[in-house]
């Protein structure tokens, strides 16, 4: 069998995985880390969604060994002991969320667009959020989160 | 999904190697991982193109762009070299489904895929691009063969495309709003050689409009093509549109594009 090795959220892990492993089953089931979330097979949720050398992709749609030798961040790599990201703040404190499920993929993905505009106008958080589905909120308050989160990070 | 054995060669000559029987290219994946989770292909193999450095990046050349097969959408869409020389090739990657698709997604997976759908295959068409394999060049208009064919013949492996430089070219795109594929997808290209109008996602294949691009020839503008019908006999028809609207789309989309190049 294959062993997938890599670096995630800063720690050397690796385990044994089947060629179709994908890097998200290795990420949740192998190593427990069961923030990054699974909610399509079509690629097209964004609730996987996680940095892989430093950019956001859909862990759903990459094989794990293909993840061979990457530095891997998840959600769960974001919080300094108790105290959140601004960015996983933000979402807190401006109701970005309800049941949270495709929480984790926005917050990755939103922290991609903030490393490329650390600045983004609310049609640029929109544009951005293409490929991150939300069922619940309506997406007002992740735009809002998403732009306060910036403004955090930016101070 | 299938288990199948898994390669990630360095050098092109050695994932020709591995190229036989059942076995599969993967490049960004963006096509292929969903299709073998539906188990709608079964290779026993896959032969990573990730790995292979001269496959990668965007050099200027005879005037024009060379973009090798594994560059991704975001690295065209970002490019300072391909803004400057084709700005509408930037604009077209820029367009591609979502951010993390345009990270793993590529201009090799894109246009060997040939999705009726995709963008590129309308960009390659043209510009009158050439599609450079690990045999031979192709001319983009010999290249796609209509719906997820290509000229590629098994085991050949497309290492790049070259783009002449374009004076004028645009690119304009109705999305399909759930996936962001085009419903129909315009591209015009004016260059030395004349004028060019291929459009995507309307019919079974990218296809040129002839009979806009005889009429731009004498009248460069919007106004010349307004009364120019496409056929609507032939072109797709979904829940998202029927043929006769997308004829439709294509004359808008046509105009939209050809003010945007003057
Ligand atoms: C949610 C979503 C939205 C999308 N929206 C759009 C869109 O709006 N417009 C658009 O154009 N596309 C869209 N796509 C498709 C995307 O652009 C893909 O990246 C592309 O179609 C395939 O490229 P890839 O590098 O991922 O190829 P892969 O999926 O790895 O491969 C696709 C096929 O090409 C073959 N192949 C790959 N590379 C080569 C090569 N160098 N030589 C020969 N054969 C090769 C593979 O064997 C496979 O059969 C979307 C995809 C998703 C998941
Ligand atoms: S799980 Fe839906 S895009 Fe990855
Ligand atoms: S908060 Fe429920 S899916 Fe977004």
């Amino acid at each position: 069998m294959p062993t997938a090795s890599m670096t995630v959220n800063g720690k050397a892990v690796s385990g044994e995985v089947e060629s179709r492993t994908l890097l998200v089953q290795f990420i949740r089931d192998k190593l427990g880390l069961t923030g990054t979330h699974v909610g399509c097979d079509t690629s097209q949720c964004g609730a996987c969604v996680v940095h892989v050398n430093g950019k956001s992709v859909k862990s759903c749609t990459l094989l794990a060994v293909q993840a061979e030798g990457a530095k891997v961040t998840t959600i769960e790599g974001l919080a300094n002991g108790g105290d959140l990201h601004p960015m996983q703040a933000a979402f807190r404190e401006n109701h970005g969320l309800q049941c949270g499920f495709c929480t984790p993929g926005m917050v990755m993905s939103a922290l991609d667009l903030v490393q490329q505009i650390p600045d983004p106008n609310e049609q640029q958080v929109r544009e951005w959020l293409e490929g991150n589905i939300c069922r619940c909120t309506g997406y007002q308050n992740i735009v809002k989160a998403i732009q306060a989160g910036a403004k955090a990070m930016r101070s | 999904m299938h288990n199948f054995d898994y390669h990630r060669p360095t050098s092109l000559a050695d994932a020709a190697k591995r190229l036989s029987g059942e076995a599969k290219l993967v490049a960004g994946g963006m096509t292929l991982i969903p299709t073998l989770k539906q188990r709608l292909a079964q290779p026993s193999s896959l032969v990573d193109l990730g790995g292979i450095a001269e496959l990668r990046g965007i050099k200027p050349e005879g005037g024009g762009l060379t973009i090798g097969a594994m560059t991704t959408h975001a690295e065209v869409a970002h490019s300072a070299e391909v803004k400057k020389t084709i700005p509408a090739l930037a604009v077209l990657a820029e367009g591609i489904g979502d951010p993390q698709v345009r990270n793993r997604g590529t201009i090799g997976g894109s246009i060997s895929n040939n999705d009726p759908a995709a963008d590129y295959p309308a960009g390659l068409v043209a510009l009158g691009a050439t599609v450079i394999t690990d045999k031979r060049r192709i001319a983009a208009d010999d290249f796609f063969k209509g719906m997820f064919e290509t000229a590629l013949q098994d085991g050949e492996i497309v290492t790049a495309v070259s783009f002449p430089r374009p004076d004028k070219a645009a690119y304009m795109k109705f999305p399909n709003p759930a996936s962001r594929y085009a419903m129909v997808g315009v591209f015009v290209a004016r260059t030395g050689g004349g004028i060019r109008v291929a459009v995507t996602g309307a019919g079974p294949g990218v296809f040129r409009a002839t009979e806009m691009e005889k009429a731009l020839a004498g009248n460069f503008s919007a106004d010349a093509i307004k009364s120019v019908k496409i056929p609507a006999a032939g072109l797709n028809s979904d829940m998202h549109g029927s043929a006769e609207y997308r004829a439709h789309l294509v004359n808008v989309m046509a105009r939209r594009a050809v003010t945007a190049c003057s």
